[in-house]
């Protein structure tokens, strides 16, 4: 009984664990597409700008 | 774990980035440049603002292939994101599929309202273009997963309503005044779709596998 707890906890704090690292990885990557497919700068965006309309993004 | 995923993402991001940009320098890169030549005709102000050609054309390839790896790199964590949420098994099948569905959402869904366009091309304003195709890859990728992933029949229903709902709010398209022929924008339409699903697909092939070799290695270590 006692090792099943502490089995159900170990697995709980893994699941913590992974959907921690899971919200990291979604907020970078979704701000790397962000930085890359949408942001107005000018810079950014004459930089990126063949990229962004090779890939269908929109774009001007 | 935060390593690990990401290293998998940077890793599997940067070698999908290199192939595709390599792609569009042979596939929609071209098309850009003979548009481009159509638009300066157009507005003829804009060929004196022109650096040298050679350092130019140099740059640009460069910038462009950063702005790529940067895209893809991106659609490797947003996917490896999405699987570890889900509780998927991560390998490298799984994880291009997810990419097909992925680009079907951001690619093939969008392109009903918003074609792929050239540079050049008549356009409304940007802004309310941006958040129809963010609003619809969200609907649309969520639709999917309610109908792939989930059991209930109300669940698939809602999903199937998530994919079409976007599909009702079309931006208006703008008066077309492009002097681009239109065979190079068709062209370049149907690269660019290509070019977009080789990123997803190959992002997410190789995040599932770098995933497992990432994972190996600490099972192995540990």
């Amino acid at each position: 009984m006692t090792t099943n707890t502490a089995a159900v906890r170990s697995l709980s704090a893994a699941r913590a664990e992974t959907l921690k690292a899971a919200f990291v990885a979604l907020f970078i990557g979704l701000g790397l597409v962000y930085g890359a497919g949408f942001a107005n700068s000018q810079s950014v965006h004459d930089a990126a700008h063949d990229s962004r309309h090779a890939l269908s993004f929109p774009c001007h | 774990m935060i390593t690990r995923l990401l290293a998998a993402g940077l890793i599997a991001g940067v070698v999908a980035g290199l192939a595709v940009a390599g792609l569009q320098h042979v596939t929609t890169t071209p098309l850009i440049l003979a548009a481009e030549v159509y638009e300066t005709a157009q507005h003829a102000h804009d060929a004196a603002e022109a650096a040298g050609p050679a350092w130019e054309g140099l740059s640009r390839t460069a910038a462009t292939s950063l702005a790529t790896v940067a895209v893809s790199t991106g659609y490797a964590l947003i996917l490896l994101a999405g699987m570890l949420f889900s509780g998927e098994a991560i390998g490298p099948r799984r994880a291009a599929l997810w990419g097909a569905c992925a680009f079907a959402a951001t690619g093939l869904a969008t392109s009903l309202g918003l074609a792929p366009q050239l540079p050049g091309a008549a356009e409304t304003d940007l802004a309310g273009r941006q958040i129809w195709w963010v609003a619809t890859a969200a609907s649309t990728g969520a639709g999917l997963f309610a109908l792939l992933r989930l059991e209930a029949t109300a669940a698939k229903l809602f999903g199937a309503a998530l994919i079409v709902a976007p599909q009702f709010f079309w931006p208006t398209p703008a008066a077309p005044e492009s002097t681009v022929p239109a065979e190079l924008a068709a062209r370049f339409a149907a690269a660019s779709l290509t070019v977009q699903g080789l990123c997803w697909v190959l992002a997410g092939a190789l995040a599932g596998l770098a995933w497992r070799l990432v994972s190996q290695d600490e099972t192995e270590t540990a």
